[in-house]
């Protein structure tokens, strides 16, 4: 394992809000952890970066001056500029003067926020300030980099922007690990790891997990407690093919099999779909 | 139940509808209708207009030039008591319970509350403080109270952004519920697997509506040259050193609105050996081509 975690417990007053939670990150590739509000993922990357010390599992991370972290609420200086939050990162890494400004110059055009040096992070749109949050944690290029939820409430458009340039950290050789409720961007990745209430739920390589599923989705005529809406339809897990008769079986993406395992765990059933 | 607009199809509708704020034009001559029983998804990038646009309709703002009309007339009191609205940042009390909230929120509209119009994981709720709810139930009791006093057309601003896919198909269910009944719907969201849900979209950029009709009328004839290879990230690098606008997808590298041969000529150049081919591009891919 490059980086990661290894079966590790985390508790908060003594609860379990991670429960025996194995992931790991290599170098090279973008691993995505998905999960609702409450899921854990925020814990599970504070754990990787060393802000929250797990009460059981192995933790493996770099040095400090390795690791780039960006917070789920962007870790931008809201009073500070653009550029006065990025060269305060860079005297904070002791990176050299002229190395830095070339750097700070390539990332903010990248960014899209040359045209916005001078302007006070907190006047920023929510996504120009994720996009500043981003160049902040990867400033040092750090071989690993750590993202909690780079994309929420960021616009479809600026967030092919931000995937562009995670991939291309991920291409440059970093391990890039990010958290994210969106499936369809989960579903780029290289790796995924869904996490509900603390537990692992999925992980592998998206086409791996969904080929894993057993049983079959299929549509549904009608609403049920077992069904869920997709598009104009409702979608239904059954244990065997032959189960659903006529009905039509889907090709399942991302968002299936999750809401298909969310279903099993909220319902309590055992056995795997 | 109330009569909803019989005479005229449409609920609510902006007519070349302008709003500045100073020298900055957030709303330029935008015109949209909602009828009953549809869905109407606006999309765009933060800072499109959507929220000001909402925010015309619902009365909260007034236009600087054009018009809106809302069941007939110009927004007032009046509309606002027909029309539910959920805000981005939910609008409840955090420091009110679950049953509080919805009794304040029928209150002001002057209606009964009932605990019946709560769905069932939030009646549990029913005596906690909204502030430790989670906030996938902090959102149903938002769609909850919006809707408490039967409106015919209702605003959601991001429904259901930063939930789990269970908890964002229960919200959707409530939406489809809605519009089964006749009631109109307009919202907007990031998360553009959602705008498969919606009957017709609306894309805004820099205050203007840029693109409207069914996901498919707006895909259409849109391509994407999709790039397979041994290695990611040499082919990522190279046509991102020409400038492409280059996405990558698990191992796969798409670039939306590249010709093959192009992409194709500066892999070769490159040295990058790969196999392209052309497909429909995407709802996410179009957006960013339109706005390019």
């Amino acid at each position: 394992m490059d980086f990661g975690v290894e079966q590790v417990t985390v508790e908060i007053d003594g609860k379990a809000v991670l429960d025996d939670v194995t992931l790991s990150v290599p170098r090279g590739a973008v691993t995505a952890v998905v999960g609702g509000d409450g899921a854990g993922k925020s814990t599970l990357l504070r754990c990787l970066v060393g802000l929250r010390t797990p009460v059981r599992g192995v933790v493996h991370r770099p040095s400090k001056t390795q690791l780039g972290y960006m917070p789920s609420t962007s870790g931008t200086w809201l009073e500070l500029s653009v550029a006065e939050n990025m060269s305060f990162v860079g005297r904070a890494y002791g990176i050299e003067p002229q190395v830095c400004a070339r750097r700070i110059g390539a990332l903010l055009q990248q960014g899209g926020l040359a045209a916005a040096v001078d302007r006070r992070a907190g006047d920023l749109s929510g996504g120009m300030r994720q996009k500043l949050g981003f160049c902040m944690a990867l400033l040092h290029e750090p071989q690993l980099l750590v993202l909690d939820e780079p994309s929420t409430g960021v616009d479809a458009v600026s967030r092919v922007e931000l995937w562009r340039m995670i991939a291309q950290a991920a291409a440059r050789g970093a391990a890039v690990v990010m958290a994210t409720t969106y499936l369809d961007e989960a579903e780029r990745a290289s790796s995924i790891l869904a996490l509900d209430r603390g537990r692992s739920l999925l992980a592998g390589e998206p086409a791996a997990v969904l080929a894993s599923m057993q049983g079959a989705i299929v549509e549904a005529d009608q609403p049920s407690t077992m069904t869920w809406r997709r598009a104009g339809t409702f979608h239904e897990w059954v244990p065997d093919r032959a189960l659903a008769g006529e009905r039509r079986a889907v090709t399942p993406d991302l968002e299936d099999l999750v809401i298909t395992e969310l279903l099993r765990v909220r319902s309590g059933a055992t056995g795997t779909p | 139940m109330i009569s909803l607009a019989a005479k005229d199809d449409v609920l609510a509708r902006t007519s070349r509808a302008t709003r500045r704020f100073g020298s900055f034009t957030a709303v330029q001559d935008v015109s949209i209708e909602v009828g009953p029983g549809e869905i109407v998804g606006l999309l765009g990038a933060n800072g499109a207009g959507k929220t000001t646009l909402m925010r015309l309709m619902l009365g909260l703002l007034p236009v600087s030039s054009g018009s809106v009309s809302v069941f007939g007339g110009p927004p007032s009191r009046r509309t606002r008591a027909r029309l539910g609205y959920v805000p981005q940042g939910l609008g409840l009390y955090m420091d009110l319970t679950v049953a509080e909230n919805l009794r304040f929120y029928a209150a002001a509209f002057g209606v009964e509350s009932s605990p019946a119009d709560l769905p069932d994981g939030l009646a549990e709720a029913h005596d906690s403080l909204v502030g430790q709810i989670g906030l996938g139930r902090q959102r149903q009791l938002a769609f909850a109270c919006a809707l408490s006093h039967h409106p015919s057309l209702v605003v959601l601003d991001e429904p259901t952004s930063g939930v789990d896919p269970l908890a964002r198909s229960a919200l959707w269910d409530q939406v489809h519920d809605q519009t089964d009944r006749g009631v109109g719907v307009i919202l907007t969201t990031h998360y553009l697997e959602e705008a498969h849900q919606c009957d017709r979209l609306v894309i805004m950029a820099a205050g203007k509506v840029v693109a409207r009709g069914t996901l498919t009328e707006i895909t259409r004839g849109q391509r994407t040259a999709r790039v397979r290879c041994e290695s990611w990230a040499s082919a990522f690098n190279a046509l991102t050193a020409a400038g492409m606008p280059v996405t990558l997808s698990g191992r796969q590298v798409r670039v939306p609105g590249a010709p093959r041969e192009q992409v194709l000529r500066v892999l070769r150049t490159s040295g990058v050996d790969a196999e392209v081919d052309e497909m429909s591009a995407t709802l996410e891919e179009t957006m960013t081509m339109i706005r390019a």
